[in-house]
């Protein structure tokens, strides 16, 4: 029985649209991007390798907890041994890579991306989706989402670490403190980008006072919410920019450590 | 200096209908709700469309332009090409009346299945005072002029006419969202039969009802999304199901 826009009572129109923009292009454009970023975090995650160029460490690899980690690399040591699965060393990054990937998953605006984009539930607005029922965060697995505030927990523990390699960065390759190279602005925009993320969540901004019903009696919470407010107007490009930071940051490391190019150092 | 305007506007009824084309003068300044009118004057004389204000106000002349949820009085005829024809419908969630008027009873039901505020016990009329901070965040739901284009644009029931009995509605969920943030309302149960009895789960916050708003209020930000939080802490939170047993038994010691 036809339902939604063609149901019996509502106007009789055949069309699923009547847009006449190109409404179609942002769930393409972001279709595209994030499968580019999937294909290149997966290639990476598995790879095992180049992605530890003293002092330089993948924000992909970091922190790297595997007895397979490169030398030095551990910020925090090797609880996990060496794991093989069918002969194959099981790569440290996979270790940790199911929570920055869980709080991007839940973020709510990367919701509405992928939503719209792979799931076109619905592709555009007032666009008529394809399927025939739909029952939204109600069931199983997408109940899941709400575990969003654990993901980001975790992420702003993510964040410390990859801000102490921003640090580490500052010494060069023999281990001496007091350098700075193309490397540590790499690894330190990364850093930045991602607790601009963080602190625009919403998530974080209901933590911090979105939850309370007054906020006259919470001054101090009610300031921090007003400035988490307005990074959280901006949490769509803090969300872009730290995702493709963190991609590139990799990408250089990896190039640093195949000697694709120098590190250059300033001082 | 007036131009002249390629329109297709629906007209019917429920049983049957479709898309009239009709050319009208248009002069400067003039909205699409102006050539509607004059359509009307003109040549359709029994055309049927609900407005009111022609301020952007009353939230009557909702209708879909183009495709798009807007308000006929808030659209400029010159944010149009001059090649462009015009598609004007009625609102495409709701059941058709006739030619650009819906039936919206939909949303005085929701309205009406909403609790209204409950003031402390004993609080006399003139009795409440609250600070603007406190009153800042309601305000700005307070804003809505009840056009329903979120509501219209809403996939949830835009494209599911079967979950109409269980979701309320962007719309809704602002009302739901002033009165949980209200420091007076004692109603303590809003978040537990926002997610169980108006579908606030169901929402998948794709901010459609956030980009058709003619108020511009943020409404998956600034309602929904906290709303969704606010349900996370009593439903899918043990940590703060804990938190929230334990300072019951402080409070009872």
């Amino acid at each position: 029985m036809a339902t939604g826009v063609f149901s019996s009572t509502r106007a009789k129109i055949s069309q699923r649209t009547l847009r006449t923009d190109k409404w179609w292009i942002q769930p393409l454009v972001i279709f595209s991007v994030l499968i580019l970023f999937i294909i290149y975090a997966t290639i990476r995650a598995f790879e095992n390798g180049h992605y530890f160029a003293e002092p330089l460490i993948s924000p992909f690899y970091s922190p790297c907890l595997s007895a397979a980690c490169e030398t030095g690399s551990s910020l925090l040591g090797q609880p996990f041994g060496i794991w093989k699965i069918l002969g194959m060393t099981f790569s440290p990054a996979l270790f940790i890579l199911i929570f920055p990937l869980g709080f991007r998953m839940t973020c709510y605006y990367y919701r509405k991306s992928y939503y719209r984009s792979f799931w076109m539930s619905p592709p555009a607005c007032a666009v008529a989706e394809p399927h025939a029922t739909y029952t939204g965060e109600t069931k199983a697995p997408l109940i899941l989402q709400n575990a969003h505030r654990y993901f980001f927990y975790i992420g702003l523990v993510f964040n410390v670490l990859l801000t102490i390699d921003a640090i580490l960065a500052f010494k060069d390759s023999k281990g001496h403190w007091g350098h700075m190279s193309v490397g540590t602005l790499v690894l330190l925009a990364n850093a930045t980008f991602l607790w601009l993320y963080s602190a625009s969540c919403h998530t974080c901004r209901h933590t911090i006072g979105g939850r309370l019903r007054n906020f006259s009696k919470h001054p101090i919470r009610y300031k921090a919410w007003t400035i988490v407010s307005a990074l959280n107007h901006k949490h769509q490009e803090f969300a872009w920019v730290s995702l493709l930071g963190v991609a590139f940051a990799d990408f250089y490391v990896r190039s640093v450590s195949t000697h694709l190019f120098t590190n250059l150092y300033f001082f | 200096m007036a131009r002249k305007l390629s329109l297709r506007i629906w007209r019917g009824n429920q049983a049957d209908g479709g898309l009239q084309n009709v050319t009208v003068d248009a002069n400067e300044g003039e909205v699409v709700l102006d050539v509607i009118h004059r359509v009307q004057a003109e040549q359709m004389n029994d055309l049927a469309v609900r407005w009111n204000c022609k301020a952007g106000k009353c939230g009557s002349c909702s209708v879909e332009i183009n495709g798009k949820p807007r308000l006929a009085c808030m659209t400029q005829v010159s944010s149009f090409g001059d090649e462009e024809t015009i598609t004007i419908t009625p609102l495409r969630a709701f059941p058709v009346i006739k030619d650009l008027v819906t039936d919206v009873s939909f949303n005085y039901k929701k309205a009406m299945e909403i609790p209204a505020f409950e003031p402390p016990v004993g609080m006399k009329p003139g009795e409440p005072r609250m600070q603007q901070i406190d009153v800042e965040r309601s305000q700005e739901f307070r804003k809505c002029i009840e056009c329903f284009l979120c509501q219209d644009t809403c996939h949830v029931i835009r494209d599911h006419e079967e979950n109409k009995k269980s979701f309320a509605g962007p719309r809704f969920f602002i009302r739901i969202a002033e009165l949980d943030m209200h420091p007076l309302d004692i109603l303590r149960n809003r978040k537990k039969t926002a997610q169980e009895e108006h579908g606030l789960g169901m929402c998948n916050i794709t901010k459609c009802c956030t980009e058709v708003c003619p108020e511009h209020i943020r409404i998956t930000d600034n309602a929904i999304i906290p709303m969704k939080e606010r349900v996370v802490d009593e439903k899918y939170d043990p940590l703060r199901w804990l938190g929230s047993k334990i300072r019951k038994r402080e409070g009872m010691l």
